[in-house]
């Protein structure tokens, strides 16, 4: 089966990010984490998202583009990155999910992915 | 309400649940789910109102009486009276009858563990089935601290108890050849209850707390009706001598503490005194097994509170004898940081390297472990890297930071 891992930070979480005092505990956590997603041989995708404050929405409205500055929703915690992993059931995935330093202070998410869309004949 | 007497409270209601659970399911042609469906609002009711209102003074004769009243309310909402639902009903009443005479109900708690613990119950349902229908713990709580969908562990427990009453597992005592292995099925579960708390502490505050206490309980009331038997008693002091440093495995700002960093002035030697007390008696059936092993192991460790240090030698030994008995991932890597401490780091590692690879790769004590030898040997590269490996496969926010300062300390 596989999941996505979404890893959820509060803007305090983002912060920390670029917290001279603890950017560093912050990025070996993440990267010790990622250095055993990868030894486990389970991931499939994944990246990093910058902070939300960088985000641009778009909406169609009556044929209308309406562009703005900032996330589709604000809310306590963000999505700041995820992870396709393939394991071979949610037991498993609950497992990898748990060992996200994002669990920990925000919350981190497991979805199972759609399976393939059917193609048409062509 | 102060925190004892609220525990004692909680304590009660659970104790005349499980015992009226398992008199009634075990007269009810072993139907546990519905004899659970009937009592278990009924306790629910009890944990809201008795430490409000206090105590009935029949506990057991209050649940059966909201239990009943349920029950038939039930049935004249569905105007059908199944056979099960009759059976039942005979099984509660003669339950009241009992109490109300003044009798003492006969304790089938060890038959509904035994039954938590049949060898044809799903493993992964045995430790959760013991703490729904012996604690009356709710199905999302068991799921928090096995970390798996609570969708799942419902349908888990639902499926055990479908297999109980379809295959007909009996209630009853199991003839004395298949003793042992059951009673050793029922221990391994009480453990993983306990160690399933273990990995939880520090998340007290989200209300997700440890099942310590829990199986500390279970074994308890194990050992009130089979006093003679050395696991037990070895199960629960291994059990009180772990949890004797409960307060000193975390500073007061959180931080994780290992064992050999511990104050032992913090540990509680009332639980090592009950703990010491109880290995002893094990012993003295001259009948060894893991549990037994294994609660030696922490009484050398327990030591330190008196001599000042730990005899290493002694817990390489233990370790030893345990891997004869059970011969597990975690004792191997005890054993190996044992060797390390008599022989030298890299005698540490060599048994480290024994261990197969794929066991270890998202083990994360075996990381630690190794980060921490390679380490002692000044091989600080490779330390750093199984030290990586550890924190990525830690869950536990404050071993984490303490695993991150660990790796970047240079000193052994």
């Amino acid at each position: 089966m596989t999941y996505a891992l979404l890893f959820h930070e509060s803007a305090a979480d983002f912060a920390l990010r670029e917290d001279p005092e603890k950017a560093g505990a912050y990025w070996a956590a993440w990267s010790s984490y990622i250095a055993a997603l990868g030894e486990a041989g389970i991931v499939q995708g994944g990246e990093g998202l910058l902070p939300p404050q960088t985000a641009t929405t778009v909406r169609i409205r009556d044929g209308k583009r309406q562009i703005h500055d900032g996330p589709y929703a604000e809310s306590k915690e963000m999505l700041g990155g995820f992870f396709i992993i393939e394991v071979p059931n949610l037991d498993v995935a609950l497992e990898w999910a748990a060992r996200a330093p994002s669990s920990g202070y925000g919350s981190t998410e497991v979805r199972p992915l759609m399976p393939p869309m059917k193609q048409d004949p062509s | 309400m102060n925190a004892p007497v609220h525990d004692a409270i909680v304590a009660c209601a659970r104790d005349s649940y499980s015992q009226l659970l398992s008199f009634v399911a075990s007269r009810a042609g072993g139907d546990l789910a519905s004899a659970e469906d009937a009592l278990g609002e009924a306790f629910l009711a009890a944990l809201q109102t008795w430490p409000v209102e206090g105590v009935p003074s029949r506990p057991e004769a209050w649940l059966l009486t909201a239990a009943r009243r349920r029950l038939i309310d039930l049935q004249r909402r569905e105007a059908t009276r199944t056979r099960s639902t009759e059976m039942l009903i005979q099984a509660m009443d003669l339950a009241q009858e009992n109490v109300e005479e003044g009798h003492t109900l006969p304790d089938e708690r060890l038959k509904l563990l035994l039954i938590c613990g049949h060898p044809a119950i799903d493993v992964a349902a045995r430790t959760p089935l013991m703490l729904q229908t012996v604690l009356g713990l709710n199905a999302e709580r068991i799921a928090s601290a096995f970390l798996v969908a609570p969708a799942s562990m419902s349908q888990r427990l639902v499926r055990s108890k479908a297999k109980i009453r379809a295959a007909r597992i009996p209630f009853q005592i199991p003839s004395p050849e298949d003793w042992p292995e059951r009673l050793a099925y029922v221990l391994d579960a009480i453990y993983v209850a306990f160690n399933a708390g273990y990995g939880t502490l520090g998340t007290d505050e989200t209300g997700n707390e440890g099942f310590e206490e829990e199986a500390i309980y279970l074994a308890r009331m194990l050992l009130r009706m089979v006093p003679n038997e050395p696991e037990a008693l070895g199960l629960l002091s291994l059990m009180l001598f772990v949890h004797s440093r409960k307060a000193a495995r975390r500073t007061p700002d959180g931080g994780f503490v290992p064992l050999n960093r511990q104050d032992p002035g913090l540990w509680s030697q009332a639980w090592i005194h009950e703990a010491e007390n109880l290995l002893r008696q094990a012993s003295a059936f001259g009948r060894p097994g893991r549990f037994q092993i294994e609660a030696a192991i922490q009484s050398v460790h327990a030591h330190r509170a008196v001599s000042g240090r730990t005899n290493w030698f002694m817990i390489e030994g233990f370790y030893r004898i345990l891997r004869l008995y059970s011969n597990t991932l975690g004792a191997r890597i005890g054993h190996a940081l044992a060797i390390a401490q008599i022989r030298g780091p890299a005698d540490g590692l060599a048994e480290l390297d024994t261990i197969p690879g794929e066991l270890a790769s998202d083990h994360q004590p075996y990381w630690v472990a190794r980060g921490h030898l390679l380490r002692r040997t000044r091989n600080s590269d490779a330390s750093r890297k199984a030290y990586q490996r550890a924190i990525g496969l830690t869950e536990d926010p404050a071993v984490r930071s303490f695993l991150l300062n660990e790796m970047a300390s240079e000193d052994g």
